[in-house]
């Protein structure tokens, strides 16, 4: 018996995730009111920018070769782009939020 | 921090996402989805920083300034931005999550000693499959989020720019983007990253100019899923589950939102990507009409009539945002709503430019949303309105798209506005639509039309009031 031979690969673990949040996304998203579809891509455009994180592993290498003033370079300008959208979404989203009463009454 | 404790908090991170899209289920749940959206970014790059703290005191300086940077542009659009240019904000967004996409693939793929992956030039064929996917989709969403963003702010001509042998040069170039993956993932070369890089961004152009502005609705919910595509893409080369998740939400979020729009237009989405239409439909459907005699009426006759009527459904398009009318006419429903007259809005799902945008203009303008409604919701009740009053819309109100086999917009859901009692057109003139398609409407028995600019005529009946 070689068990502790057959380690399953990490993939398969986040492709596991993928495939589960896929199928949330589906079900989460059909049941948003479609008087909020506008808000709903704003702040998707927000939380997609969570690709923020490796920005910041890319902007915060350690300089060590021109490889990495190159990753650092990237990693910045990512990091604004990703920042633009995190702050801009997210903001905006509030604001669109904020118009959204009910009758006064 | 332990890897282990990381890696839950990225959940933590994720779950809070899927609970922000949640939030959206109603207006009086969204304000707290958003805040958790804004708290599960914050666990996100707390974690990262705390995980992966920037190597040293310029780097720190990077990150800082970065964020400082984007936050304050980030700020400063999202007050500044009107609430009619909300689908070209988005789609700009979208180029920049695209873009990042690239940009974070590129730094992993010069430094992957820092994610994890392997080392410079000898970098896991794994994760150079699942780098160059990343790469691919967001330099792909870059280029066509940056041409859907010059067509909905008009800097670029709406009309479909059809290629001679596109459809060859499309495939020719995704069937050399494949080349070029395989390469980089047998080489692990630069230059095959790079030409990823380019033939995806050719690629976003060529996709997107020959879809037309009519099509739009549908372009910007697709470049919306392609963002999320492509963040998952790069989640899995970082290992990041925040980042696949919430990919996978995006993803599926704007694939459901093109579905939506396909169906309320009544197109394949197929035949969207393959583009074209906006053009040709326009010179078949102009100028064949207008010798018809339609009943024209003036302000002071459409007040008259709606204060004596008891009930009043309005059906915005985006021709009342253009005019910047959505003030004047809450104004008009405040005082037919005093008089006692009941007053509901109809959306069509493509009444603005991109999905739910004319709640948004509504809601704007003060109008409560709970008298606002959809499609499905409201076309049985035209049948016992008094009124229907039609403002800037007109191919959503198309009866040809249930009556007309021969037109190109037949088997699309409309509104049947005329069922109501009277049909009230504020328009311009009687020229055709958007999709420039003849309206027979405006020339039946029970329509009035009221021609003008929306904001002006829409004042002059409450004046008349």
């Amino acid at each position: 018996m070689e068990h502790a031979a057959q380690v399953v690969d990490p993939f398969i673990f986040r492709l596991s995730i993928f495939v589960l949040a896929v199928f949330v996304g589906y079900f989460v998203v059909w049941s948003v009111t479609p008087a909020l579809h506008t808000p709903l891509m704003s702040v998707t455009n927000a939380i997609s920018s969570v690709i923020v994180v490796g920005a910041l592993l890319a902007g915060g290498v350690a300089n060590v070769s021109s490889g990495s003033g190159w990753a650092r370079a990237f990693g910045f300008v990512a990091l604004i782009f990703a920042c633009i959208n995190i702050f801009g979404g997210f903001l905006v989203t509030q604001r669109m939020l904020a118009m959204y009463k009910k009758k006064s009454k | 921090m332990s890897a282990n404790l990381s890696a839950f908090l990225y959940l933590v991170a994720g779950v809070l996402f899927i609970l922000s899209l949640r939030g959206l289920s109603s207006p009086a749940s969204s304000r707290q989805g958003n805040l958790f959206g804004m708290i599960g970014m914050a666990i996100a790059v707390a974690t990262t920083l705390a995980n992966h703290p920037p190597a040293d005191g310029l780097a720190w300086v990077l990150v800082i300034v970065g964020i400082a940077i984007g936050a304050a542009i980030g700020a400063v659009i999202a007050r500044r931005v009107p609430m009619t240019s909300m689908p070209e904000l988005v789609a700009a967004f979208h180029s920049l999550v695209g873009m990042a996409a690239v940009l974070v693939a590129a730094g992993a793929f010069y430094a992957p000693e820092a994610f994890d992956i392997g080392t410079p030039g000898n970098i896991h064929p794994q994760s150079l499959v699942e780098m160059s996917l990343g790469v691919a989709i967001g330099a792909l969403t870059f280029t066509g989020s940056v041409i859907a963003f010059l067509k909905l702010s008009a800097r670029m001509s709406g009309a479909p720019i059809i290629l001679p042998f596109r459809h060859v040069i499309n495939v020719v170039l995704g069937i050399l983007l494949v080349v070029f993956i395989v390469g980089l993932v047998l080489s692990g070369s630069a230059f095959d990253f790079w030409m990823i890089v380019i033939l995806a961004l050719a690629l976003g152009v060529l996709m997107i100019i020959p879809i037309g502005g009519a099509d739009m609705p549908v372009v910007i919910s697709m470049l919306n899923s392609y963002s999320g595509w492509a963040a998952a893409g790069i989640g899995f080369t970082l290992g990041n589950s925040a980042l696949i998740i919430t990919g996978a939400l995006v993803g599926s979020s704007g694939a459901i939102l093109s579905y939506i729009m396909c169906h309320a237009m009544n197109r394949s989405f197929i035949s969207v990507i393959l583009g074209g239409f906006g053009g040709e439909t326009a010179a078949a459907g102009g100028g064949t009409g207008e010798q018809k005699p339609a009943k024209l009426g003036s302000a002071d006759d459409a007040a008259f009539i709606m204060k004596n009527a008891s009930k009043v459904i309005i059906v915005p398009g985006y021709g009342m945002a253009v005019a910047q009318a959505q003030h004047a006419l809450r104004e008009m429903a405040d005082i037919l709503k005093k008089e006692g007259v009941e007053v509901k809005y109809a959306i069509h799902p493509v009444a603005g430019r991109m999905p739910g945008h004319m709640n948004v203009l509504l809601a704007e303008a003060n109008v409560p949303y709970d008298e606002v409604f959809e499609l499905e919701d409201i076309n049985s009740e035209f049948a016992q309105a008094d009124i229907a009053f039609v403002i800037g819309a007109n191919d959503v109100t198309n009866p040809a798209a249930e009556e007309d086999k021969s037109s190109p917009i037949y088997g699309m859901p409309v509104l049947q506005v005329w069922k109501a009692g009277t049909v009230m057109f504020i328009k311009r003139s009687l020229a055709s639509g958007y999709a420039g398609i003849d309206n027979p409407l405006f020339y039946r028995d029970n329509t009035m039309m009221l021609l003008g600019d929306a904001k002006k005529v829409t004042e002059n009946i409450v004046k008349a009031m």
